[in-house]
């Protein structure tokens, strides 16, 4: 080891150089996407599948969200994705920690924002109209037993989803910590963008989410 | 490579400051980020459950002795087999090598200081045994009678034992499966030392490349399907439930989908460390190494497309049964080129019958048998005759025992000097070798004759026709309790009385060899430069049979 005298920072002992820790950082981000979208995936098949069987409850079912907030958290999660990139850009061109906190605080107050949407407007609401399958479930017998299968989907989904953005808010809470302790800079910025990977991730899952879940049926 | 360390064998000093004592208490060890001082975590943790599982199957056998059932009610003897399932396949043989030989060879083979992540690493164990914490839980509070496949509807709404906290610790073990793949996958793209290209990798390298790719991409199914079985037990309403709409089939497909490539997980890196036992015994380049590297990946991809061959009586459509036959037909040519090419490798080598050796001869015997009488499964018509009878118990305890433990022991004897820089007594690893094989065959080949003659799986009492091979079934099982006893005995013995066994005991290639047993933490002094392929035995070793394949010519 007597070759690297002087170790920039956030350098581990297991690798050679730089270069080596910061392609096994991003590889190994990549290949857990990879994982997360089987992770997904195996719900994502489940719908496709039950889908295809059960196509009007699931209309019906589609018809019980509510698309405006679907679409306003679609547009947040965008926007987040746009001051993460920012966050990320910041750090890369050498500006100032403050700035870098300033891009990441706006991402976790847009996170945030995405999550509160989706507990004040449409989970909680769903739970006074007894929507939640297994938790509260009110059928004035309008509901064709297929309805209830998609609302388990879209609880599990959307579930899964949030849990992912939780996570994502604890991720940008330490880089905060992270950036205020001068732990980046230009040349080493590397959790900073592996963290991005996976921001990115959970925004293009909600992509995926909101047309299946919310805009089937052709209501609009 | 260095060959300087060749000479050290000869008057092998003990061992001076090493992975083992350079650091000393249990925080030491609990806290440690080496790869090596991981492996061995595993290695204790998996032994406790291969003991757990080892001692439900015992129970079964014992059981099983009488038509009527010797020891248990009915239902105690569903909660046996689940245990002895579950525990096996997800605490045990999934884990088996690639958490431990796998952590502590892959770094040493490729020349790296350590695995990518090893904080990561280190996590992976801790989430593991949580895992395997809750899954003892709930099997010594009630245990769970679903078997390890945990059906619905059964699963999901009817079974009254502890399912959900059993299905939650294979749910928590799969991440430890998802972050070891991750972390091996890219220790071999990134840690490579100067010089190990790809096709100088020793094959256990690729093995472990093919069983990661498969924890990455199949266990996440596994962990959303039982995540969503577990929500349908508690909240009485879920995707898999037919009172609305839902189809018990799609969990199946959805476990087998990960179950089918799991077999390969246990599977592959039992061949890989077959393919390192066989020429470091016959002394010769393995014969065909690119056919047997890529066989690997191969396998990896093929497993995933063939997992309805499970399903063949359960309601699949038949067109799909078809394609299904046809695939798993197609495993059989990577699987066969492997055997061949270990045995053409053996052919005119200098064998030597050193104990690891007797596992791999013995692993190459019993995989045939069960890799062959996989193709009567994968068949549609063979496959209804046969299905959920003891043919299929038969099956594939000769993969997964005859295959991936032979060679599971097979590597711990073989690299047992590497981890503890101490050679075991060869003789009773000889016996015990030979004790394990005769005790296998004697506990499954009756088994597939029961299963020939229709005796079901998973009963606890059985006509009374089928009594003198269930006996002559238990008397092995019996055999081969003791033949795993005693390598447990003398390994932990050699530990401290086992003579030095110093760098190189078996005189072998490969990067693990240069460098002192056990090795130091940072495994090189300085990362070695590669320049020659694996398996580069000198040729006058072979020089008797100069046409032998694989010898190099000069």
């Amino acid at each position: 080891m007597a070759a690297h005298g002087a170790h920039p920072p956030g350098f581990a002992h297991q690798f050679e150089t730089v270069t080596q820790q910061r392609e096994a950082g991003t590889l190994g981000m990549w290949v857990f996407l990879v994982t997360e979208i089987l992770f997904f995936g195996g719900m994502f098949t489940s719908y496709i599948i039950y889908r295809s069987l059960h196509l009007q409850s699931f209309i019906q079912g589609s018809h019980e969200l509510i698309v405006r907030y679907g679409a306003t958290n679609t547009a947040v999660l965008i926007f987040s994705s746009l001051t993460m990139a920012l966050a990320i850009r910041t750090a890369q061109t050498g500006k100032s920690k403050g700035q870098i906190i300033f891009w990441l605080i706006l991402t976790m107050i847009l996170g945030a924002s995405f999550i509160a949407i989706k507990l004040r407007f449409e989970w909680y609401r769903d739970y006074v109209e007894g929507l939640i399958p297994g938790v509260s479930w009110l059928d004035g017998g309008t509901h064709t037993p297929g309805v209830k299968m998609f609302m388990c989907f879209y609880f599990f989904m959307t579930g899964l989803h949030a849990l992912h953005m939780v996570v994502g808010l604890g991720i940008l809470t330490v880089l905060v910590i992270m950036t205020a302790r001068n732990k980046f800079s230009s040349q080493y910025y590397a959790p900073l963008e592996i963290s991005g990977l996976y921001w990115h991730f959970v925004d293009i899952v909600w992509i995926f989410l909101f047309p299946l879940l919310y805009l089937i049926g052709g209501r609009y | 490579m260095s060959t300087a360390t060749a000479d050290l064998h000869d008057a092998p000093a003990e061992p001076g400051v090493n992975y083992l004592n350079a650091s000393y208490g249990i925080r030491s060890w609990l806290l440690t980020f080496d790869h090596k001082r991981i492996g061995l975590l595993y290695l204790a943790s998996i032994t406790i459950m291969f003991v757990v599982g080892g001692v439900a199957a015992m129970l079964m056998r014992i059981h099983l002795i009488e038509p009527q059932g010797a020891l248990f009610e009915p239902e105690t003897y569903n909660k046996m087999f689940s245990t002895h399932g579950i525990i096996m396949v997800f605490f045990f043989l999934v884990p088996s090598i690639p958490a431990t030989l796998g952590n502590f060879l892959i770094p040493l083979m490729i020349g790296a200081r350590d695995v990518a992540f090893p904080k990561l690493n280190l996590m992976s164990w801790y989430i593991f045994i949580t895992g395997a914490a809750l899954a003892l839980y709930a099997t010594l509070s009630g245990g769970v009678d679903t078997g390890w496949t945990f059906y619905p509807p059964y699963s999901s709404h009817y079974s009254a034992t502890n399912v959900t906290i059993v299905a939650l610790g294979v749910f928590v073990a799969g991440f430890s499966s998802i972050l070891t793949g991750l972390n091996f996958i890219v220790t071999i793209h990134k840690m490579r030392a100067p010089g190990m290209t790809w096709f100088r990798l020793p094959l256990f390298i690729w093995a472990m490349y093919a069983t990661s790719l498969i924890f990455v991409l199949g266990t996440p199914v596994i962990a959303i399907t039982l995540f969503l079985l577990g929500l349908e037990r508690v909240l009485h309403v879920g995707i898999f439930d037919p009172a609305v709409g839902g189809d018990p089939l799609l969990f199946q497909h959805l476990f087998w989908f990960y179950s089918h490539p799991a077999v390969y997980i246990m599977i592959l890196p039992g061949m890989g460390v077959v393919s390192e036992l066989i020429t470091a015994f016959s002394r010769k380049k393995i014969f065909g190494y690119s056919f047997v590297a890529f066989s690997s990946l191969s396998i990896a991809v093929i497993s995933f497309i063939v997992w309805g061959h499970h399903m063949f009586v359960t309601g699949q459509s038949i067109y799909a049964g078809l394609v299904f036959s046809v695939l798993s037909f197609l495993v059989a040519i990577p699987s066969a080129v492997k055997v061949f090419n270990w045995t053409a490798t053996l052919y005119r080598g200098s064998i030597s019958y050193e104990a690891p050796m007797l596992y791999a001869l013995g692993f190459i015997g019993l995989f045939t048998i069960g890799g062959l009488t996989g193709l009567f499964l994968a068949s549609l018509a063979t496959d209804v005759h046969l299905n959920g009878t003891y043919f299929i118990v038969a099956h594939f305890h000769y993969i997964m025992v005859g295959g991936a433990v032979m060679a599971y022991l097979g590597g711990i004897h073989y690299w047992w000097p590497k981890i503890s820089g101490r050679m075991y007594p060869d003789l009773w690893a000889r016996i015990s070798a030979a004790i394990i094989f005769l005790g296998f065959n004697l506990t499954f080949f009756p088994q597939f004759m029961l299963g020939y003659l229709g005796m079901p799986r998973r009963y606890a009492v059985y006509p009374a026709e089928f009594q003198v091979l269930n006996v002559m079934s238990s008397a092995g099982a019996s055999i081969l309790g003791i033949g795993y006893v005693i390598p447990l005995v003398y390994l932990i013995w050699s530990m401290r009385y086992g003579p030095v066994a110093g760098p190189n005991p078996w005189k072998a290639k490969g990067l693990e060899w240069t460098i002192p047993s056990p090795p130091p933490t940072e495994n090189f002094e300085e990362i070695p430069i590669v320049t020659e392929d694996a398996y580069n035995y000198p040729v006058a070793e072979a020089h008797k049979y100069p046409d032998a394949p694989g010898v190099a010519r000069v």
